[in-house]
């Protein structure tokens, strides 16, 4: 069910404390702030948030961090030069990380929005990030099982929005949005334009808008 | 080759050691025509500044962009468009976009030609160490190193030869935690350049020494590659 709403805290309204929340951008770009900001005043805390980072400067991911508003973060690069909100919390153990290679977050986020049950890849094969993990030699390669990534809400920033709810994306700003979009039970997107269904060539979608629930524009 | 501790009379030899340009400049002009690159964060982003257009070179960003161009200056400057060290960057006349899952297949499927990295550590068969050091308290960040190591067809190695205290860094076994097993091709350093793979480790050129004064930095037997 496809709902437009008015403001980003209607979006957000419904997240519950110990939800999983993917949360697009790479960085800075396709992040996306109005919604963040809005989840941190709902209040929802005790989250499990899946990001390819863990928030940088004062703004954004890095603020829900600081808050003490996420349990677990889910990412493959939190160490910048500007993370110190999540840097701080971890030193002080009050944030657990699980530390992902970034081709395999993706692609556990793909495998859950696509119904599959785990794939094996040669990524990370003989490194601290597969032990414990089953392994296998396929066609003559050590390679590692890894397991979909599901969650209970994404939080994406796309372009432009139809009616009907399909996406188009702005330059590298896509990253995760798409991937996130099919993974999460709710998909909240915040978009710069929305136009009338029809307004966007079918050609273009890059996001069907089956995967999207709500969307809420964002001057 | 009378023993191996001779230099070899084949064996290209410069006079000094390479400067950072220099060696991004010689891992430029040793890429393919047409190749499909990813160049890591750091050192190996130099070597963009010494591809030629002749070589129609295309490069990838696994922030989901083929066809990237100059980092971006002024007016060009956009938030949306960078690469995965987060710096703004361009794009090239013929440039695509695409999600995550997409970009990273594109290493992971063995389509990329060639990726360069830098590294702490690189193994005399090609084990590779380049993301954490392993110290205690020392937040670990991965990114998208191990894909890049076990995906792109051949992974080159730019990187100091000595760490600052004087310790190879090509080594028998990596010490610190490993990025990928056997994936090294070639390590690029200022001393040397080295071919690595499951029959050890051959030089190709030195730069500022002799091949048996490289031996006595390097802790595994060197030889000289066969041209």
């Amino acid at each position: 069910m496809l709902n437009f709403v008015d403001t980003v805290q209607d979006a957000v309204a419904g997240i519950k404390d110990g939800s999983t929340v993917m949360i697009g951008g790479f960085g800075n770009a396709g992040q996306p702030f109005e919604l963040i900001d809005a989840l941190m005043d709902c209040g929802a805390t005790d989250l499990t948030v899946v990001n390819n980072n863990a928030g940088q400067g004062d703004q954004g991911l890095a603020l829900l961090i600081r808050k003490g508003r996420v349990r677990k973060m889910i990412c493959s690069f939190p160490r910048q030069s500007d993370s110190w909100h999540f840097d701080a919390k971890y030193k002080a153990g009050e944030i657990e990380l699980e530390l992902v290679p970034q081709g395999n977050l993706a692609e556990r986020i793909r495998a859950a929005g696509a119904g599959i049950g785990g794939f094996f890849t040669p990524t990370g094969y003989g490194t601290m990030l597969a032990e414990g993990k089953e392994t296998r030699i396929i066609d003559g390669r050590g390679q590692v099982f890894e397991t979909p990534l599901h969650a209970d809400v994404a939080l994406i920033k796309a372009l432009t929005a139809d009616g009907r709810g399909n996406l188009v994306y702005r330059k590298t700003a896509r990253n995760f949005g798409p991937i996130m979009a099919a993974a999460a039970k709710h998909t909240i997107v915040q978009v710069s334009d929305i136009v009338p269904t029809g307004g966007l060539d079918p050609e273009n979608v890059v996001t069907p808008g089956i995967y999207v629930n709500s969307i809420v524009k964002v001057a | 080759m009378s023993s191996e501790t001779n230099q070899p009379a084949a064996l290209q030899s410069a006079p000094e050691p390479l400067g950072r340009d220099d060696l991004a400049r010689l891992v430029a002009r040793d890429i393919a025509p047409g190749s499909f690159v990813n160049l890591g964060i750091g050192q190996p982003t130099l070597v963009s500044n010494y591809l030629t257009a002749e070589q129609n070179i295309t490069l990838h960003t696994e922030n989901g962009m083929l066809g990237m161009g100059p980092a971006a200056e002024g007016d060009a400057i956009d938030g949306d468009l960078i690469n995965a060290g987060k710096i703004p960057v361009t794009e090239l006349p013929g440039a695509s976009y695409f999600h995550h899952a997409d970009s990273f297949a594109i290493m992971r499927g063995g389509h990329l030609d060639i990726c360069v990295l830098g590294a702490f550590q690189v193994s005399a068969t090609g084990d590779l160490a380049n993301w954490h050091t392993g110290a205690p308290g020392a937040i670990p960040a991965v990114g998208g190193a191990m894909d890049l190591a076990t995906g792109a067809k051949d992974v080159f190695v730019m990187m100091t030869l000595l760490t600052r205290e004087g310790a190879s860094k090509i080594v028998e076994a990596c010490t610190y935690p490993l990025t990928g097993v056997g994936c090294v091709t070639r390590v690029y350093t200022d001393k040397a350049v080295f071919l690595t793979g499951p029959n050890g480790v051959t030089v190709r050129e030195t730069f500022g020494c002799t091949l048996a004064e490289l031996q006595e930095l390097v802790p595994v037997p060197l030889t000289a590659a066969v041209p």
